[in-house]
C-alpha cells in the first residue's frame, strides 16, 4: 500500500507541476467508481454520466474549484471493484464518488476506513454500505428507509390493503427494503396476503406471480432491480393479472431496457425522489444538458451523481481541501464538513448526521405513457 | 385451478429444458462427448432473432430462420474447428475445449452485443392469451409445447426412416464398425452439430419469449438445467430427453409452488441424484452391459 501512495503521489506531484497554473485555482480529483459495464451498467454509465454533467458545468463556470473526473469500472463485482478502487488512488484520487452499487460499496467501502479515504455514494442503498464506516455517506435512501417509505405510502393514499410482496432473498438490497416493508405494513394494517422469494440465477417467475395473484393481491410490491422486474411485468401481463406494481430505485431504468415493452410498465409506481419531467428549473436544465450529451432522459442515479459532486464541491470548500493534499489528509476533513452543510439538490434538500445517511423527503412517481410522473 | 396453471407453467419450462437437451442428447449420443457450449449456442441464437426483430425488421418466421442458418453454421464451425482435432483425444481433452468453448462465445456476445441486458421483443406472440375460465394460458406457451412435441416426433422418425438417421444410429452404436461400414463418421457427426445447433436457435427463441431478459449469460442456467434433464432422461436417448425435460420443469415448478420458492433448484438436482441412484443410466437409458 505505501509503495502505491509513494507512487500515487509522486504521479501527484509531477502532474501539479505540469498543470500549476494560477495559485489560487484549487483542483479536485475525484474517482467515479461504478459499473460501467456488466448486468448493471446502466446505472454506473448513469452516475458517470450524471457526474461528467457536474464536472462540466463547474470547469466552465470557472470558480475557486476545478474538478479532475477519473473513472474506474467495478463491473458489480466485489472482487473488481477493488482493483477499481487500488487503480483510482494510483489515478490520484483525493476522494471517491462511488461506487454506484450496493455490494462492491460495502467491499471497497470497508477498505476506504482502514486506508482513510472518503466515500459519498450516489446510490449504494443497503445500510452495510455505511455500517461501521465513518467514511461513507449516501445521497439516496438506505434501504430500510425505501421499504418503510413505500408502506407509508400505500397506506396514505389507500392504494389497496391485500399485498404480494416479490423479493430477491440472495440480494441485501432487497431484502433490507423488504424487512422494513414488512414491518412498517403491519404498523399501517395493510395485509400481507402473499411473499414469495427468488434468487439471482431466477428467470421463472410464474410460480411467484400465480401465488400473487390466486392471493388476490392489489399491490405486489417489488423491492429490486429492473431486470428481474421487467420478467414479472411480462409473466404477470400473459396471466392477465394486473395490481399495482409498487417498486423501489431499483426499478427505475426498466423503460431505458432495450427492445422493453414499455406498455408492460403501464401505471407501475416508484418512490424516487427525482423525476426527469419536473418542472423545477434546475432539474429543466440538468435533464436539457444531460439529453444533449448522452442523447437519453437521465434517470435517479444520474441525478444523484450530477449532486454528489456538487455535495463533494460544497464539502471540500467547507473543510478547505486543497490541490495536494491526500486522501488520508481529506478524509477526515471531510467527514466533519459534510455533517456541518445543507445542499440543496436536483434530487432535494440533503443533510447528513455521523452515521452517514442522508435526510430527504421521498416522493412517488408512476409510469405513464413511457414516462415518469409525479403523483403530488 | 392453480394446480392446473403450475401444471402449464411447469409443461411449458419443461418443454424448453427438453429442446435444450436433445441437443446435449443427441451430440452425446453420436459423438460421445458433453458440449458444454450448447447453452451459450442458444444464447448466440436468441442474440440473432433479437437483431432480426429489433435492428433488421424481419418478420418473425424470417428473424427465426436466419437465427437457425446462424446457429447451424455456429455449430458446424465449432465442430469442426474445435472438437474434430480431438477425435481421438482423451474424453477430458473435449469436455475442457467444450468448457472453453462457453467462456469464448459467452465473452465474444459480451463484445458484440454489450453487457447491458436487452429485452426479447415478444409483442408478435403473447398479444393474445387464452382464456379457460379462471385459467390464463399465454400463446407463447402453447407454442413451446406444441412446437416441443413436433420436434420429438419429426426427430425420431428422422433417426428411424432416413438414410443419415440410420448412419447416427451406427456411428452412436460402434463408431469404428460404422467406419469400416463406409459411413463418413466425420460428416454424420456434422450433421448432428448441425441440428442441434438448429435446435438451440429455436430454443433460444422460446426461452426468450417465456423469460424476456437476454444477456450474454442467459444460455448457462438453462443449459445446466437440459443438461440435467439429459441424464434424468437417459443421455443419449431423444425420448428420454424429452421426458426427463419435461419432468423436470414440472417438479421445479411445483418444488417452488408447494415447498419452497427457494429451494425449486435444489429439490430438481435432489430428484435427480435419487433417480441416478436408483437407475444409474437414467429413466430410459440403455444398460450399460459390462464386459469382463
Amino acid at each position: 500500500m505505501k509503495k502505491i501512495i509513494a507512487l500515487a503521489l509522486a504521479f501527484m506531484m509531477i502532474w501539479s507541476v505540469c498543470t500549476a497554473v494560477a495559485e489560487d485555482v484549487i483542483t479536485l480529483k475525484i474517482a467515479h467508481i461504478g459499473p460501467t459495464t456488466g448486468a448493471a451498467a446502466l446505472y454506473g454509465l448513469a452516475t458517470l454520466h450524471g457526474a461528467e454533467i457536474a464536472v462540466q458545468e463547474i470547469n466552465e463556470a470557472g470558480g475557486k474549484y476545478r474538478i479532475e473526473l477519473i473513472n474506474e469500472d467495478d463491473e458489480h463485482n466485489v472482487e473488481k471493484v477493488i482493483n477499481a478502487y487500488n487503480a483510482a488512488l494510483d489515478a490520484g484520487a483525493q476522494m471517491i464518488l462511488g461506487t454506484t452499487t450496493s455490494k462492491p460499496c460495502e467491499a471497497a467501502g470497508a477498505l476506504g476506513y482502514t486506508d482513510r479515504v472518503f466515500f459519498l455514494t450516489p446510490s449504494a442503498s443497503s445500510t452495510a454500505v455505511i455500517e461501521d464506516k465513518d467514511n461513507v455517506f449516501q445521497i439516496c435512501f438506505t434501504d430500510p428507509n425505501q421499504g418503510r417509505a413505500s408502506a407509508q405510502y400505500i397506506a396514505d393514499h389507500q392504494l389497496g390493503t391485500k399485498i404480494a410482496v416479490i423479493y430477491n432473498n440472495a440480494d441485501v438490497y432487497s431484502t433490507g427494503i423488504r424487512d422494513t416493508f414488512v414491518e412498517e405494513a403491519a404498523a399501517k394494517n395493510l395485509e400481507i396476503v402473499s411473499e414469495s422469494t427468488f434468487t439471482d440465477e431466477t428467470t421463472d417467475f410464474t410460480v411467484q406471480v400465480a401465488d400473487a395473484q390466486n392471493a388476490g393481491a392489489e399491490i405486489v410490491f417489488l423491492p429490486m432491480y429492473y431486470t428481474p422486474a421487467s420478467m414479472i411485468l411480462k409473466t404477470a401481463a400473459d396471466k392477465a393479472y394486473a395490481p399495482i406494481f409498487f417498486g423501489v430505485d431499483g426499478m427505475d431504468g426498466i423503460l431505458s431496457v432495450e427492445g422493453f415493452d414499455t406498455s408492460l410498465a403501464e401505471g407501475v409506481m416508484l418512490l424516487t425522489p427525482f423525476v426527469a419531467t419536473s418542472k423545477d428549473e434546475k432539474v429543466v436544465s440538468f435533464v436539457n444538458k444531460y439529453q444533449a450529451a448522452y442523447n437519453e432522459i437521465p434517470i435517479q442515479f444520474a441525478a444523484d451523481a450530477y449532486d454528489g459532486i456538487y455535495i463533494l464541491v460544497q464539502a471540500a470548500e467547507k473543510a478547505g481541501i486543497t490541490s495536494d493534499m491526500s486522501p488520508e489528509e481529506a478524509c477526515d476533513l471531510l467527514i466533519a464538513a459534510i455533517q456541518e452543510i445543507t445542499v440543496d439538490g436536483i434530487t432535494g434538500s440533503m443533510t447528513w448526521d455521523e452515521s452517514g445517511a442522508v435526510t430527504k423527503t421521498p416522493l412517488a412517481a408512476t409510469i405513464v405513457n413511457g414516462e415518469y410522473v409525479f403523483e403530488d | 385451478m392453480i394446480f392446473l396453471d403450475n401444471l402449464i407453467n411447469g409443461l411449458s419450462l419443461g418443454s424448453i429444458y427438453a429442446i435444450i437437451a436433445l441437443g446435449y442428447t443427441m451430440v452425446y449420443g453420436i459423438a460421445k462427448m458433453l458440449n458444454f457450449a450448447h447453452g451459450d449456442v442458444i444464447m448466440i441464437g436468441a442474440y440473432v432473432a433479437f437483431c432480426g426483430l429489433q435492428y433488421w425488421g424481419l418478420p418473425p418466421v424470417l428473424a427465426i430462420a436466419v437465427s437457425m442458418i446462424a446457429c447451424t453454421v455456429l455449430g458446424v464451425t465449432i465442430e469442426g474447428l474445435a472438437y474434430r482435432p480431438l477425435r481421438q483425444a482423451a474424453s477430458l481433452a473435449v469436455l475442457i475445449t467444450a468448457i472453453g468453448m462457453s467462456y469464448l462465445l459467452q465473452n465474444t456476445a459480451l463484445m458484440i452485443w454489450g453487457a447491458n441486458p436487452k429485452s426479447f421483443p415478444t409483442t408478435f406472440i403473447n398479444s393474445v392469451s387464452i382464456r379457460l375460465g379462471r385459467l390464463n394460458i399465454s400463446i407463447a406457451t402453447l407454442i413451446t409445447i406444441f412446437a416441443n412435441i413436433v420436434i420429438m416426433v419429426s426427430l425420431t422418425l428422422f433417426t428411424a426412416k432416413t438414410k443419415m438417421g440410420k448412419a447416427m444410429r451406427c456411428v452412436s452404436e460402434d463408431r469404428g464398425a460404422a467406419e469400416l461400414m463406409g459411413i463418413n463418421v466425420n460428416r454424420t457427426i456434422s450433421v448432428t452439430f448441425a441440428i442441434g445447433s438448429a435446435l438451440a436457435a429455436i430454443a433460444g427463441v422460446l426461452l426468450c419469449s417465456s423469460y424476456p431478459i437476454l444477456q450474454p449469460t442467459t444460455g448457462s442456467m438453462p443449459g445446466i438445467k437440459a443438461f440435467t434433464a439429459a441424464v434424468f432422461g437417459g443421455i443419449g436417448s431423444i425420448p428420454g430427453a424429452m421426458l426427463g425435460g419435461v419432468l423436470l420443469g414440472v417438479i421445479e415448478i411445483f418444488g417452488k409452488a408447494y415447498i419452497s420458492t427457494e429451494l425449486g433448484d435444489a429439490i430438481v438436482f435432489a430428484v435427480l441424484i435419487v433417480v441416478l441412484l436408483v437407475k444409474p443410466t437414467g429413466l430410459l437409458g440403455r444398460p450399460i452391459r459390462e464386459k469382463v
